[in-house]
């Protein structure tokens, strides 16, 4: 089959055909310059503030039409392929509000109104997929989207509001969809730079081993960054954000199957379901239009050293499937990094799959986000642990780190300081001096030295609390 | 489906007589709700734009402080899509932006002040292309001594303006004779406004050498004075439009000028429309901030806790050059007292000057850090002497009859702070909360809860009398409808609705009629700032008396016309009775314009009663204060510093409201706003003078699950403005941002502890602080 090199999508009830795409354009760039579409703000570039959010829709497991929320800032163009584009336009065609925007103005759930047009779309997003949802809930769906004027409560309260209207006809989606469906890979080339978007893995590899200088695409939420904020040109891209294969969550007799381009949304409820002490870090893991954009794979392989989901995976004992060409290895997460943002992958090599075992026994797992802010932030220090005892002694213990080194590693000294002891305070002091001999962290905006180490110590601390209380509360739980 | 237009628009009843309700006092959404919500509202960057447009970029320092030694732009004329670029040399007039002092260049030249600082700029077809463009400047710095903190400006005698002396009372004599003393070194941190919409201004040519500015700005009467001066041209050569911000906070009051003279050079030098808009990090690092504070008190006190004697000496980050740091400084030592009479006091402040950005208005300007000063000292109070910090505020509120004149003798005509700390305790019931939070602490080892009660006492109108005037300009058309115009600018804070509500109840009209124009130097000349929470308070009044202009005019010429005193007519309803005539608006109006009555007028207002002597520091540089309190609920996790609100109980004053809706949505935001202020929102400048925070992944702003899931909030109920105000309504921009305050000293109650009663927590409270605080042997 020959490859396809125009974009299609849908866009208000149309199919939309763009050639000689520039790969890297951003779909709100493409809104606001190209198609004059102004509803979409830009805050920030970065994925960070909401005012770009749009919702895509698409088709999943065949014919049903899911939504989600994304940041256009950082999404690029052709990603769009296959997918429906729904703006803050596409709400309002007939002069006509949809009941998020009418309960946003009957609850002045606007001030200045910048970044009204992103809360609508998240609150689209929200009224399509979740009918009743409770204050949490909202916050969570709210948590990427940022006002400075009103202190969210008329915008929360809009919320609750928004289901009392009728329910306006919902437009016919999945018919257009399935036109878009296609079996040919895209592949566009544009002024000397090129991208792929391969259908199956094969093509994938194949790719990957031929152009090995090539950016691995997934979500974006990395990269995009690249683009828009460290202004790098991207040559070759390839994106697996196509390969249906890649983007599976599966549960074997072993262990949690998950591809390398699932997105965040897809992975983290099956990891969450066997391990809930995983749960408030996930939540607190950057925001809904971040990972129903980002992958688990794109976390892992970019592989910063303040990267939240290695800690839990590494004391989890997760293997990492790479493979180049034909040629697949096993890997894992705790020996795939050697350095500042080098890891074990080769030229022409990528990450397959996430093998995540299940839960053994009745170890208590658990996983700590320490950051100035509780929700959409950067960890300044991420804590995991697995914990195993027998009559209160230690059979086997794990502690991983990001945060305080070039990398996400494990706790060495500290695990030895806990393994074979009681599990008591005394072994939790000494396993605190053990974690000053693991880490010698350094000082930024977003913790000083002495503080990572001392939070660290304390999470710990925390951790054993919350093994003797397993109702302690948290901070972020605590009367809501 | 609801339809749109319906929603803020009071359907029109040209027809039905019936009954018209007020505008004024009514709820109603902000006159923009409609387009904000359909994404239809056009900000500065969504305006159409004109062939040929150009895209700005600025070429920043990247260093503190250095001698530019050689600045190489080769590269960036010769990086595709560029087709200019602009430094000091290419500014025909004068290279300043700054609004007060003329310190601050558009184009630094021979010497950069601060890392940020722009150098350059450079012209392309295409925003990315000119960002991308801006980066390869190569440019070589000779590196000088930098001074990145105020401390030890103030050891260098390092200011941007003599430091200042008020002085009331003999606080020696009195610190010396008290029975009990703290003093301390207490910390606060600044804040980046982090309005959504960045700066962003399109400079278009126009005929016969004028220049049109379409800018996001507060005060478009300066960016046309500035732009003017920068580029050689007359006042009247220069137009500024501004429709409506993505967001302010002071933030685009003096910082506006620079991207709007920088639009405005590149324009003159290409002879093209240009267009600047600011990225988010670019913005963050280019422009002022808050003001971050350090504050030396020393307070004696009585065994009842009043306050004897009280000294404080404040150090400020000015920044590189003065900005608007004067008046913001003055306003911290006129706050210092918020709502407790000082007897004895001397406060000594310092304008410090350092090679960091000028800092700039915020969102209360100065107040919050004076008033965080004297909190402070409230609490330390009360902690050293073992009482609850409640009864310390109230043993030192002013009086009403007596201890009312402030340390810069100024009668406190209004108080009402026993009123509102009446009700409020009551309604927050807030003695049993404090029982049950110790009591849950007394079992809870690791989460501990706090609360505190704080009240806030903020000064209405401009520290600097002149400023404090106002005008507008009233048109009504021959088809019974209305432009208003004013000299406020609407930053989301609703300054137009509630100025429109105004006109429409001076007509007696439906607001359907009366279309908001943009604010434009055009329309109403000479206009200061929208800033000192006072938009309302003075375009209210002057559009109040454009339009009482030409209603009187209307109803001289009716009384004429029918033949009736002019008692016998009136306006109601969209219409007019004079004796036995009935007439619709619309049918008065073309009566009125067929007998050649004027239907266009100006109003102009300007604030009575003000008149102060800044080389005394004394006098009544306010024309009223504005006041409230807040009570907060946190919780705080000891072994991480974690912390969150739990309940929030605020009562505040608008004296009558003339948008209640919009007024309690002032208040909460403003609260959220402090609240950030107070805990996450971290400013960071690393050891080379550069802010390590510059973007919304390293500055956290609150976001939705930070708001306390129990957040009370009331207006207090008629309390007419003792002052003649519009409509006896009162200013309320600014001050609930100090309500926070209440959370801040909620989480140093929760951490408070026998062994450390007054714990040393620095603001912001970020996690990393609270651990300070909280001290080593804690865990
Ligand atoms: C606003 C915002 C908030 C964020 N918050 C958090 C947070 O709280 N915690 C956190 O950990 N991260 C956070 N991130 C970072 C980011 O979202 C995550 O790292 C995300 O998981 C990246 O996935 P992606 O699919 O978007 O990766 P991409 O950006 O597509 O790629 C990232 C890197 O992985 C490589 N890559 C991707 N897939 C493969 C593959 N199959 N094989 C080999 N290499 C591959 C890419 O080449 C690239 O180097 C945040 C980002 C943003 C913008
Ligand atoms: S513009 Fe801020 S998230 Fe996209
Ligand atoms: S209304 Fe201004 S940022 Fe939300």
């Amino acid at each position: 089959m020959t490859d396809r090199t125009t974009v299609r999508f849908v866009l208000d009830g149309e199919i939309v055909e763009i050639r000689d795409v520039d790969p890297t354009r951003t779909v709100l760039q493409y809104l606001r310059e190209d198609l004059g579409r102004k509803g979409s703000k830009e805050g920030c570039a970065e994925g960070d503030c909401g005012a770009c959010t749009v919702v895509i829709a698409e088709l999943v497991d065949g014919d049903r039409v899911g939504v989600r929320a994304i940041n256009s800032c950082i999404q690029f163009l052709p990603t769009l392929d296959g997918k429906e584009l729904i703006t803050v336009e596409s709400l309002s065609p007939e002069d006509e509000l949809h009941p998020a925007q009418d309960a946003m103005i009957q609850n002045h759930g606007s001030q200045c109104g910048f970044c009204t047009p992103g809360f609508v779309m998240s609150m689209y997003a929200l009224y399509e997929t979740n009918g009743n949802p409770g204050r949490r809930e909202i916050d969570d769906a709210l948590a990427g989207n940022l006002c400075r004027c009103t202190g969210y409560r008329p915008i929360i309260a809009a919320v609750t509001r928004m289901y009392a209207a009728a329910r306006p006809a919902s437009p016919e989606r999945a018919q257009l969809l399935s036109k878009l469906k296609n079996e040919a890979s895209l592949r566009i080339e544009h002024k000397g730079r090129q991208f792929f978007a391969p259908q199956d893995v094969d093509e994938l590899a194949s790719l990957v081993k031929r152009y090995p200088d090539a950016t691995i695409l997934a979500g974006g939420t990395d990269i995009g960054l690249w683009v828009t904020k460290q202004h790098r040109e991207l040559d070759t891209v390839i994106y697996t954000g196509r390969v249906a294969k890649l983007q599976t969550v599966a549960v074997t007799e072993s262990h949690i199957d998950i591809g390398a381009a699932a997105i965040l949304s897809d992975a983290v409820p099956t990891l969450v379901q066997h391990y809930p002490g995983l749960d408030e870090m996930f939540r607190r893991f950057a925001s809904p239009p971040i990972r129903n954009a980002g992958t688990l794979g794109g976390n892992i392989a970019n592989g910063s050293p303040i990267g939240d989901s290695m800690a839990a995976l590494m004391v989890l004992d997760t293997s990492l499937v790479l493979r180049r060409g034909d040629v697949e290895r096993e890997i894992l997460l705790q020996d795939f990094y050697h350095d500042y943002m080098v890891n074990d992958l080769q030229t022409g090599e990528f990450l397959l799959r996430i093998k995540v075992p299940l839960p053994t026994g009745d170890a208590i797992v658990r996983s700590h986000k320490w950051s100035k802010r509780f929700d959409q932030d950067i960890s300044a220090v991420c804590t995991a642990y697995r914990l195993q005892l027998d009559d209160n002694v230690v059979v086997s213990f794990r502690m991983a780190c990001g945060g305080l080194a070039a990398t996400v590693r494990s706790a060495a000294n500290t695990e030895a300081a806990v393994n074979g002891k009681q599990w008591n305070e005394a072994t939790i002091n000494s396993a605190c001096q053990a974690l000053a001999m693991d880490f010698s962290p350094i000082t930024d905006m977003r913790a000083s030295a002495d503080i990572r180490l001392r939070a660290t110590q304390n999470l710990l601390r925390r951790f054993y609390a919350e093994t003797l209380d397993d109702r302690l509360e948290t901070v972020y739980t605590y009367g809501r | 489906m609801i339809a749109w237009k319906r929603c803020t628009r009071m359907a029109a009843s040209t027809k039905s007589p019936a009954h018209r309700d007020a505008a004024v006092g009514a709820p109603l959404p902000h006159d923009s709700a409609h387009l904000h919500v359909t994404g239809r509202a056009s900000y500065t960057d969504d305006l159409p734009e004109p062939r040929r447009l150009l895209h700005l970029a600025v070429g920043m320092s990247t260093v503190p402080h250095a001698r530019l030694a050689a600045i190489d732009l080769s590269e960036v004329r010769s990086s595709p899509g560029v087709v200019d670029v602009c430094l000091a040399d290419d500014i025909t007039g004068e290279n300043n932006c700054g609004p007060i002092v003329a310190d601050d260049p558009i184009f630094a030249v021979d010497e950069v002040m601060y890392a940020g600082q722009s150098i350059f700029a450079v012209a392309a077809l295409t925003v990315d292309a000119a960002r991308k463009a801006a980066r390869r400047a190569k440019i070589e710095y000779d590196e000088l001594d930098a001074i990145l903190d105020p401390l030890t400006a103030v050891d260098r005698k390092s200011f941007v303006l003599p430091s200042e002396t008020m002085v009331r009372g003999d606080p020696k004599a009195a610190l010396a004779a008290a029975p009990h003393r703290v003093s301390r070194r207490i910390y606060v941190g600044g804040q980046d406004q982090f309005y959504l919409e960045g700066h962003v201004a399109m400079a278009i040519p126009q005929d016969d050498n004028c220049l049109l500015i379409y800018s996001s700005t507060q005060h478009p009467d300066e960016v046309q004075a500035l732009v003017a001066h920068a580029t050689n041209r007359r006042a009247s050569d220069v137009t500024v439009i501004c429709r409506r911000m993505g967001g302010a906070f002071g933030g685009k009051e003096s910082q506006a000028a620079l991207i709007a003279c920088v639009a405005a050079v590149a324009s003159d030098k290409t002879r093209r429309p240009c267009k600047l808009r600011l990225d988010r990090d670019d913005d963050m690092i280019m422009t002022g901030k808050r003001h971050d504070f350090v504050i030396d008190y020393d307070v004696g006190f009585d065994d009842t806790g009043r306050i004897l004697g009280i000294d404080f000496e404040m150090a400020s980050r000015c920044g590189m050059s003065a900005d608007l740091s004067g008046p913001v400084n003055d306003r911290a030592m006129f706050s210092c007292d918020n709502a407790y009479f000082l007897e004895n006091v001397r406060i000594l402040s310092h304008r410090c000057k350092t090679n960091t950005v000028s800092n700039t208005a915020f969102r209360g300007f100065g107040g919050p850090q004076g008033m965080f000063g004297i909190e402070y000292a409230i609490e330390d109070i009360a902690r050293q002497l073992g009482k609850d910090p409640l009864d310390v505020r109230r043993r030192n509120f002013y009086g009403k009859t007596d201890r009312n004149v402030t340390h810069y003798q100024q009668t406190v005509e209004d108080n009402i702070i026993d009123e509102i700390f009446d009700q409020l305790l009551a309604s927050s019931d807030y003695e049993s909360r404090r029982a049950e939070i110790s009591a849950f602490n007394k079992n809870s080892a690791i989460l501990k809860r706090g609360i505190a009660i704080t009240p806030v006492k903020f000064g209405i109108s401009f520290t600097n009398t002149l400023l404090n005037q106002a005008g507008a300009l009233v048109h009504v058309y021959k088809d019974g409808t209305v432009q208003l115009n004013h000299g406020g600018t609407e930053m989301g804070q609703g300054l137009y609705i509630k100025v429109a509500q105004v006109v429409a109840d001076e007509f007696q009209i439906d607001l359907e009629r009366i279309r908001i124009m943009a604010t434009d130097t055009c329309k109403v000349p000479n206009a200061s700032a929208t800033a000192a929470s006072s938009g309302a308070d003075m375009n209210g009044m002057a559009a109040k008396k454009a339009a009482g202009k030409i209603r009187r005019r209307m109803t001289e010429f009716a009384a004429r016309h029918f033949s009736v005193p002019e008692a016998d007519i009136e306006w109601k309803n969209n219409g007019v009775r004079a004796g036995d005539t009935e007439l619709s608006f619309t049918e008065f109006v073309q009566l009125a314009w067929a007998n050649r009555v004027p239907l266009s007028a100006t109003g102009f207002y300007k604030t009575p009663k003000i008149n102060y002597d800044r080389s005394t520091f004394s006098g009544r540089p306010f024309f009223y204060f504005a006041y409230g309190a807040a009570v907060t609920e946190v919780v705080v996790d000891t072994l991480t510093g974690e912390n969150r609100t739990l309940r929030v109980d605020i009562l505040h004053d608008c004296g009558r409201s003339l948008n209640p809706a919009v007024d309690l949505g002032q208040i909460e935001g403003g609260y959220v706003q402090g609240l950030g202020w107070l805990t996450t929102e971290e400013l960071v400048w690393n050891d080379r003078g550069q802010l390590a925070t510059h973007a919304p992944s390293t500055y956290k702003i609150p976001t939705c699950s930070d708001l306390a899931p129990d957040f009370r909030v009331e207006i207090m109920q008629s309390v007419a403005n003792t002052e003649d105000t519009i409509y006896r309504s009162k200013a309320v921009g600014e001050p609930p941002l100090m309500l926070a305050l209440s959370a801040f000293h909620a989480i140093r109650d929760a951490i408070a502890s026998d062994t450390n009663p007054m714990p040393d927590l620095r603001a912001p409270a970020t996690p990393e602080s609270i651990l300070n605080a909280l001290g080593t042997d804690a865990a």
